[in-house]
């Protein structure tokens, strides 16, 4: 995010230069020039706006959350798929099963999340094979990131989170194609992200039952599904625990709009009477 | 909007970074470490892009790690400040690393040191620094509070005052920070100054 700092910067005002009197009867010469720059974005206001809304939207147009809890981790997301202003399908799987006891969830390219959680899957089977140990999540996260690091600047638009229970209990890592990587407790990726934290920060607890988690992560898609116009489709909820991930439902999004919200039979404001005798 | 500023005081050096991981206008955690213990008597406190930050402090760390089981001994501040100045330089013109660092370390007979480091290797030793936009906040504090020997008592309470004025001028101010310290008995975490604390989560 750019922060605009030229206030700090030395003011250093613009002489106006000599007036000349009978060229000058254009309107814009009436005033003189500027003795100050005038803000970015005066001159052509539309393309001003549109950069701005999009530096502020973030390019993966999807919503996918994942927290930790006390018993393990919810992984849930929605299922759109959209080219600009196209849904390109409605049901896109955006948790990728890398082995029988991780997830990973996609955002960005398709491609390239299928591709490299695909690799990576195959990697921790190797890893298993050579050291006869299941991979822990922070070793696989780890691979990821460094897989996606040396590819930093060549185009891959992945925001992934690897989630899973290895030896050291739930872990929940969160990998991007700019080579971050993040521990963490809860995370949510994707344009619909925002909507979903209002929902996830404000009704989580770590002492949640599964059930009560897996509504929290439903609704939190589906909040972000009914404001942002990039999500979509079916919530799919999965829950990792200590014997592996079980996928714990798949709803459609506008199914689950009426049954949260169901129609009311508004009554008639005002209704019509007969106009009194005269 | 990361901010890292250090400072050395009387047998000892501290460093403070802010803690927040940002995406855009997204905070994705308030509680990531910014600061690397490199080994027994050094700190690296970076910020820059998150990949870059994690991957070039970890390269530092690993090299100097490697130097010592080959050598039987640590680098020294000085040397490592110049190592990491080299790598940056040599990456600068092919592939640059966009990480801004302030390295700390106590080394026997010299003392604490602090070292100032930016992105495109620039190298000064310095008593004072800061980086980001919170820089432009506490350079003026430091400058005008800062006095040589300071005690830590002196020093963690300037440090706070720094806090205190990012918290109130800065437009996004990250929330927490970490204050690690380097000294004699070595280089450890010293305080975390948190506004805004996420729930524990207790293992089942």
């Amino acid at each position: 995010m750019n922060l605009d700092t030229s206030g700090l910067e030395s003011f250093s005002a613009a002489v106006p230069s000599a007036m000349i009197g009978g060229d000058q009867l254009g309107s814009d010469q009436l005033f003189g020039p500027a003795s100050f720059e005038l803000p970015a974005g005066c001159a052509d206001f539309d393309k001003f706006q549109m950069e701005a809304k999009k530096t502020l939207k973030p390019a993966k147009g999807t919503t996918t959350l994942a927290f930790i809890f006390n018993e393990g981790v919810i992984v849930a997301a929605d299922s759109r798929a959209s080219m600009g202003g196209y849904i390109s399908s409605q049901s896109v799987k955006k948790i990728i099963e890398i082995n029988p006891y991780m997830l990973g969830t996609m955002a960005g390219g398709a491609a390239d999340c299928q591709f490299w959680h695909r690799n990576l899957g195959i990697k921790c089977r190797l890893h298993e094979l050579a050291n006869k140990r299941r991979i822990s999540v922070t070793g696989a996260s780890k691979l990821l990131a460094n897989i996606l690091y040396s590819y930093r600047g060549m185009g891959l638009s992945i925001g992934t989170m690897i989630a899973g229970w290895d030896e050291k209990g739930p872990g929940l890592y969160y990998v991007d194609s700019e080579g971050g990587r993040l521990k963490g407790n809860r995370f949510s990726v994707g344009s619909g992200s925002p909507y979903a934290y209002g929902i996830l920060d404000n009704g989580y607890r770590p002492d949640m039952t599964v059930e009560e988690a897996h509504e929290l992560a439903r609704r939190a898609i589906y909040h972000a599904t009914f404001r942002d116009g990039a999500s979509g489709g079916v919530v799919s909820v999965y829950h990792v625990g200590a014997n592996g991930w079980k996928k714990l439902s798949g709803d459609d999004v506008s199914e689950l709009h009426y049954k949260y919200y169901p129609v009311q039979a508004t009554p008639v404001e005002q209704e019509m009477v007969d106009a009194p005798p005269a | 909007m990361e901010c890292v500023f250090g400072l050395v005081g009387k047998g000892f050096a501290l460093v403070a970074a802010d803690t927040s991981a940002v995406n855009s206008i997204l905070v994705h955690k308030s509680n990531e470490d910014k600061v690397m213990v490199l080994d027994s008597h050094k700190l690296l406190g970076a910020s820059g892009e998150p990949g870059d930050r994690v991957q070039f402090t970890e390269y530092i760390q690993k090299n100097l790690h490697l130097y010592q089981f080959r050598n039987g001994m640590p680098l020294t501040t000085a040397a490592t400040a110049n190592f990491t100045r080299g790598e940056l330089a040599t990456a600068l013109r092919k592939n640059p690393y966009s990480v801004n660092l302030l390295l700390a370390g106590y080394d026997e007979g010299v003392g604490p040191s602090i070292y100032y480091i930016d992105y495109i290797a620039t190298l000064h030793k310095i008593e004072k620094g800061a980086f980001g936009y919170g820089s432009y906040f506490c350079l003026s504090m430091m400058d005008r509070y800062y006095h040589p020997d300071m005690s830590i008592e002196e020093a963690i309470d300037l440090l706070d005052k720094i806090i205190i004025e990012i918290r109130t001028r800065l437009v996004v101010a990250p929330p927490n920070f970490v204050i690690k310290i380097v000294d004699q008995d070595g280089a450890r975490e010293y305080a975390w100054r948190e506004s805004i604390k996420s729930p524990d989560v207790t293992m089942a």
